[in-house]
């Protein structure tokens, strides 16, 4: 749905967005991830026809941005980092006006302004002030204007940034609900928000591209090897962690079994592996049962994005990071 | 055409629901009242000399208060053509509507007459205020109605070209002090560029005078219908719109 190669944005004296290449699936929820400044929303207004690329191209429904930025802007919806609310129109007004914008008319319009004023659950505040709306509502509002022309691709900068948690477990859950109908592409720096709503990330750092995969393969990705959480009980008395750890070394394919957080009758027992395929989770279940011993908990040890963001992007702040730790 | 009607329909929408439209309404009507009742004052004042002296003067009501009084409006309209337009693009670029603006299917020059027309109609307005005084004329003298319509035009056309410059000036900055007190500025140079004809004939004098806006209101103020005046309107008012729709086109260069 979304192509983009080699794209460049370069001001006066900085290059925002340097050379950056993507692509986006139909229907899926893409997270645009990285630190302040990174070229997040640049890339976003390149996309969106705001901002004219230097070079590189961004295809949009197989339609070039420069080429036909009309056409282009049709199958947009863009919430920018501030939703582009006029004070003094009410919510009512406000979603026709836009609606018109896009170039819908008449009874549609009509039908397109009950639809997203229930689906962003905005029909208390129809016919209040937008200047006077909650920070909330406010984004809501933004993310009805956004949906109003039933766009192929959403694009959202920000989407939950300066709300409370309670609104932004709503917002998250809206945006999770739009997609399948569209295409979504929304910049965050909250990696948690990533861990939730998309299926893809793309993490950049400084206007480069660092990674793009789905948000399972990075996780994975920055463990080196999938590695397995065990927790084993004994009932009758004081576990043994010698035994059991020399037990679950022997289950095939294990590199390394380190016992962790110990009780007198229950340990943790993390369970690195050597295959590329990964356990055979059975085989570890099976292995303490036969032993005698409780399996209390089996899961996968999960990397949070926030270690593999911080892995990724230090490795280009890595020289100044030392240099301040020399300092100190 | 479609696009232009929406941005207009909002425009006039956010001049009219906000008090903007209706205090300079007010305070144009109120200005223009005491300009109309002084200069009928003058009017009758003399009226009533000449008649004491027993020489009858020739007087005419349109020579002696509409002219005077026309010319009179575009300078209070001066003051006025800041406020309307200080607004049209400063505020929007303050709020990051211009976003919205710039990245729906429509074209920029649709989004530039949409606002522009939007700020002609509000001056329109605030000449229809001054219009009802110059009924009272009609309902208790027989003024003759064509000069006074042609001067209406004028009026129109001088405005249509500072507005326009204005809508340019207002795209520069996302500041409305600065947008209005610039534009100030270049509406009293372009009006008072007319003086250097006073005193000097050289060609460059010659250029500058014709380049006030002054110049070409003259015959119109007399009620003549004169072409060339009226395309200096035109031109200024495309040249005005032109400017803008660069100053928006860079906008996305420099961002």
């Amino acid at each position: 749905m979304i192509t983009v190669k080699d794209l460049t944005k370069k001001y006066a004296r900085t290059t925002a967005v340097d050379q950056i290449s993507f692509s986006v699936e139909k229907g899926q929820i893409v997270g645009f991830l990285g630190p302040n400044g990174a070229g997040k929303t640049t890339t976003m207004r390149m996309l969106t026809c705001f901002l004219p690329p230097t070079s590189g191209t961004a295809m949009v429904a197989g339609i070039d941005v420069l080429e036909q930025p009309l056409e282009v802007k049709k199958r947009i919806g863009y919430l920018p980092e501030a939703p582009p609310l006029y004070q003094e129109m009410e919510t009512n007004a406000y979603l026709k006006f836009v609606g018109n914008l896009k170039g819908l008319r008449g009874t549609e319009l009509g039908q397109r302004v009950d639809y997203v004023i229930e689906r962003c659950a905005i029909g208390d505040v129809r016919t209040k002030l937008l200047g006077k709306l909650s920070k909330g509502y406010r984004q809501r509002v933004g993310l009805a204007q956004a949906i109003i022309h039933n766009p192929d691709v959403l694009i959202l900068d920000e989407p939950t940034a300066g709300l409370d948690p309670k609104q932004i477990n709503e917002t998250r859950d809206l945006i999770r609900s739009l997609a399948g109908d569209h295409t979504i592409i929304l910049s965050t720096h909250i990696l948690p928000e990533v861990e939730q709503t998309c299926q893809q990330v793309i993490i950049i750092n400084r206007g480069k591209l660092v990674a793009t995969d789905s948000v399972h393969n990075l996780q994975n990705r920055a463990r080196g090897a999938e590695s397995v959480l065990v927790e084993v009980a004994n009932r009758y008395g004081v576990l043994d962690i010698a035994s059991v750890q020399r037990r679950l070394e022997q289950i095939p394919a294990t590199a390394r079994v380190v016992p962790k957080q110990t009780r007198e009758n229950l340990c943790t027992f993390e369970i690195e592996t050597s295959a590329k395929d990964g356990f055979k989770r059975a085989d570890i279940a099976r292995a303490v049962v036969e032993s005698g011993w409780d399996l209390n908990e089996l899961r996968p040890a999960a990397v949070s994005l926030e270690e593999v963001f911080l892995q990724l992007t230090k490795a280009e702040g890595a020289e100044t990071l030392a240099s301040a730790k020399g300092a100190q | 055409m479609r696009n232009v009607w929406t941005i207009y329909r909002k425009e006039l929408n956010s001049y009219f629901v906000s008090p903007i439209a209706y205090i300079l309404l007010l305070m144009f009507a109120l200005v223009f009242g005491f300009f109309f009742w002084n200069a009928l004052g003058m009017f009758v004042y003399y009226g009533i000399e000449s008649q004491m002296r027993g020489q009858m003067y020739p007087m005419n009501v349109n020579e002696q208060v509409i002219r005077p009084l026309l010319s009179n409006i575009s300078v209070v309209g001066l003051f006025f053509i800041p406020m309307i337009t200080m607004r049209l693009f400063a505020e929007e670029k303050r709020n990051g509507t211009i976003e919205l603006l710039a990245t729906s299917p429509i074209r920029d020059a649709e989004v530039i007459v949409g606002k522009w027309l939007a700020a002609v109609t509000l001056y329109a307005s605030m000449l229809l205020c001054t219009a009802l005084n110059f009924s009272f004329l009609f309902r208790y003298g027989n003024p003759d109605w064509k000069p006074l319509a042609i001067g209406y035009l004028g009026l129109l056309l001088q405005a249509g070209a500072l507005l326009a410059v204005g809508t340019f000036i207002s795209s520069l900055t996302r500041n409305q002090i600065i947008a209005g007190a610039v534009t100030f500025g270049v509406c009293l140079l372009l009006w008072v560029l007319e003086w250097v004809s006073g005193y000097e004939t050289a060609m460059w004098a010659r250029v500058l005078a014709y380049m006030s806006v002054i110049t070409h209101y003259e015959s119109f103020g007399k009620g003549v219908l004169a072409t060339k005046d009226a395309i200096y309107y035109v031109t200024l008012i495309f040249l005005g719109l032109f400017l803008t729709a660069r100053s928006m086109e860079s906008l996305r260069w420099r961002s």
